[in-house]
């Protein structure tokens, strides 16, 4: 056992934290995300330089050979700075679909690109009936000769108005919200009969509406075996659970900090609020949140990789309802001890809370993950 | 005992409602279905529709030019006009203004106030707390320094509803450094236009403006505009939250939001089925409209012994947490229920300046903005914390 980083992971958190230090203050993320795109070329390619983006692949298809601990040192530290660049959507989603579905030539290709900067990934898997079940894919491939067909929508899909290439899920065979017959293919994103509406999150991030209509590819562009792409999908959701909840670890560590600095610097009835046993005993819980959200995404930075689905499905599942739970609680009650300059746009804290809280909103909120972590413990 | 309505009560809520269908303009409505900010001009547009009806105060007795209604009719005029699609009123006139010129005020205040205040023709808001008195009020610096027959106002009041559309402020102001902090507090009533006033706006998460930041530089108030004697302020502050009864509002917004969660529940879809049918979800509902039952029947509790003038005291700090509590769940329900579709967020939209579609199902879009902004109402009005202090204090004697 062993829960303290290693000298290089320990030496890629400081870059990090140095990064987050130089280009997000609050007034210099406003600007950004306020921005038409959302977010840097500049930096987008500071990261390729500094290797993040090569990080979590094998050395083999020109990566890093980073492990999800390296995935969860980066984002903790991009959750601080509520990071704008779509990292995300290409590296986790993206590059996790690759790696997870991703043939050895289709790897081979694109790895080494997106590590370089010069290739951005979404993955299209919610559709608009679909909620959080990803096995809910109505849009289909229909075979044409070697090609196949695609149709369909897919929708809120992360990093969608920057991103070159889409993975997307489509049925190639099944029944309705049947696992079996979902396959991934890749679509390129200029390809003819790909339409994306893009607009702003709440969070400031970027998403868009992936419309797929008669999108004609290639046998190459199909991910794996056909109809058995579900395996994947799921998989690359359930690393993505333990990034995001990294992040959202980082977003409470800096909101707790603010809103402790705030409770012993507003004073009111003649001494700072913080004095005041009630707000003390919030704080309290609050910190305990953070410390508890942290615990968990650490426990799913170590086991997210186990070879029993079944392990990685709880580790995932659990601490998706943790985050949920810690970050609802830190993000409604940082506000509440803020009150009213809490409320306004032109204080961090409210920005803060509305990742948290658009992360519950993501791969599944905490009702959803509770019951998969009950049918599979 | 019973808490039932006769016949005619009901057909009088009938009447109400039909009067709103007919007379709530077409676009008043459409946006306050979707959502959609509304300007000075559509807020007081409707405000002088009930008020020329004579319905702007439902909680006036006749004699002081009100409705008079009885206390039944009262919950459902208010019930009615919010069910059938009405925006919030800028309503510090009738709950607060009028109620404290009817007990504190000159006989040429009244004459001068309360005829434009019964017909909305006046919009008024509150200007109570500054950057540095927010729950701890009576640290107010706000200044107002006699010279002659005038006041002369120099400061800033913080996070004021909707002064944007309003053309005076019932201020509380400090007239005197030298007494108890208390005691120093005078209550002004002051005219937005008059020179030296400068109204800036809040922008909240949500995206909107409801808040304001007001900046009073030399502002020159007649001492006609006084309400009491000066040092009273304090006094009329308290006797206003002994009589708040805007809460009550809340009641019927909170029921109109509730049938908007069904609405979303009927049509959201969770694994093929209606998220109406998800039973993780149905008892999240069951919780929230059982919340709803218990403030519903406190309020009406409260609004009975309000109109057989026992004062409402303490109780009132319970239904503002309830009725708020219910109100932030619902809204977080609501937001919960659009899943992916509470993510998109477009500012335009809200304020009613986009165009381009929706992405998502209609009725989704504002969901997220709503939630953020009823964050704020265990903040506003004097937050959670301190409603539980005026309980711990006054209602148990802590």
């Amino acid at each position: 056992m062993d829960f303290e980083l290693s000298e290089d992971q320990v030496l890629l958190q400081e870059s990090v934290t140095r990064f987050v230090a130089d280009n997000y203050s609050f007034e210099q993320r406003r600007k950004l995300v306020d921005t038409d795109q959302g977010y840097s070329d500049k930096q987008w390619s500071q990261f390729a330089e500094l290797g993040w983006l090569g990080m979590p692949f094998a050395e083999d298809v020109g990566g890093y050979g980073g492990t999800p601990v390296e995935t969860m040192v980066v984002l903790e530290e991009f959750g601080k700075g509520l990071v704008a660049e779509p990292y995300i959507s290409t590296i986790v989603l993206g590059g996790g679909a690759l790696v997870h579905g991703g043939t050895a030539a289709q790897q081979q290709e694109l790895i080494p690109q997106v590590a370089e900067g010069n290739l951005k990934l979404a993955l299209g898997f919610a559709e608009r009936q679909s909620r959080y079940n990803l096995a809910d894919v109505q849009t289909k491939a229909e075979k044409s000769g070697v090609d196949y067909v695609l149709s369909g929508m897919k929708s809120v899909v992360f990093g969608a108005p920057t991103a070159n290439k889409f993975i997307v899920s489509a049925r190639t065979g099944g029944a309705a919200r049947d696992e079996g017959g979902i396959s991934l293919f890749l679509v390129d994103a200029d390809a003819s009969g790909v339409s994306v509406r893009g607009y702003p999150t709440v969070d400031g991030m970027r998403a868009g509406e992936v419309t797929l209509d008669g999108v004609k590819v290639g046998a190459d562009a199909l991910m794996g075996a056909e109809g058995e792409g579900f395996g994947a999908l799921e998989t690359t959701i359930d690393y993505a659970i333990a990034a995001t909840a990294a992040e959202a670890v980082g977003a409470m560590s800096a909101l707790n900090d603010m809103t402790l600095e705030y409770i012993k610097t507003r004073e009111q009835f003649g001494q700072p609020i913080g004095k005041f046993q009630v707000l003390q005993h919030r704080m309290v819980d609050m910190f305990i949140a953070h410390e508890e959200a942290k615990s968990m995404a650490m426990m799913a930075a170590m086991r997210i990789d186990d070879e029993d689905p079944n392990e990685r499905r709880k580790a995932a599942s659990a601490t998706k309802v943790q985050i949920a739970k810690s970050a609802r609680f830190v993000g409604q009650q940082a506000i509440q001890l803020h009150g009213g300059i809490g409320m306004t746009d032109e204080y961090a804290a409210g920005h803060y809370f509305k990742r948290l809280t658009m992360i519950d909103r993501s791969y599944g909120d905490g009702d959803y993950h509770l019951a998969r972590f009950g049918a599979v413990s | 005992m019973h808490m039932n309505f006769s016949a005619d009560e009901l057909a009088f809520e009938q009447k109400v409602a039909a009067f709103v269908s007919e007379n709530l303009p077409a676009d008043i409505k459409d946006k306050v279905d979707r959502g959609i900010e509304l300007t000075r001009e559509e807020v007081r547009r409707w405000m002088e529709i009930l008020g020329q009806k004579g319905w702007a105060a439902t909680n006036w007795d006749k004699k002081d030019g009100g409705p008079g209604f009885t206390i039944a009719e009262k919950f459902l005029a208010e019930d009615a006009i919010f069910m059938n699609g009405a925006p919030k009123m800028v309503h510090f006139g009738t709950r607060m203004v009028g109620p404290v010129l009817l007990a504190f005020g000159t006989d040429a205040q009244k004459a001068k106030y309360v005829p434009k205040i019964l017909t909305s023709e006046e919009v008024w808001c509150q200007g109570y707390s500054e950057p540095q008195a927010g729950s701890d009020l009576a640290q107010l610096q706000c200044s107002a320094e006699l010279d002659g027959d005038e006041y002369v106002v120099n400061g800033t009041k913080i996070w004021t509803t909707s002064a944007h559309c309003a053309d005076r402020m019932f201020a509380l102001v400090r007239t005197s450094k030298e007494a108890r902090k208390q005691e120093g507090i005078t209550c002004l009533l002051i005219d937005l236009k008059a020179p030296g006033v400068e109204i800036r706006p809040i922008i909240t998460l949500d995206g909107k403006h409801v808040f304001n930041q007001e900046f009073f530089d030399n502002v020159r108030v007649p001492v006609s505009d006084r309400i009491g004697e000066e040092g009273d302020g304090w006094k009329i502050a308290k006797f206003l939250l002994g009589h708040e009864r805007s809460n009550a509002t809340y009641v019927s917004m909170n029921k109109r939001n509730l049938r908007k969660l069904k609405e979303i529940m009927a049509d959201q879809r969770a694994d093929g089925e209606r998220l109406a049918d998800d039973p993780g979800f149905v008892r999240k509902l069951a919780d929230l409209e059982q919340d709803m039952l218990a403030t519903t029947t406190m309020a009406m509790r409260q609004l009975a012994a309000a109109s057989a003038d026992k004062p409402v005291g303490a109780e009132a700090s319970i239904m503002k947490l309830r009725v708020m509590d219910a109100y932030k769940q619902c809204h977080e329900l609501m937001m919960e229920a659009g899943a992916y579709y509470a993510q998109p967020f477009e500012r335009g939209h809200i304020r009613g300046e986009a165009n381009t579609e929706w992405v998502g199902p209609d009725y989704l879009y504002r969901m997220s903005p709503d939630y953020f902004e009823s964050r704020a109402m265990s903040i506003a009005g004097g937050s959670h914390e301190i409603q539980k202090d005026i309980l711990a204090k006054r209602a148990l004697g802590l």
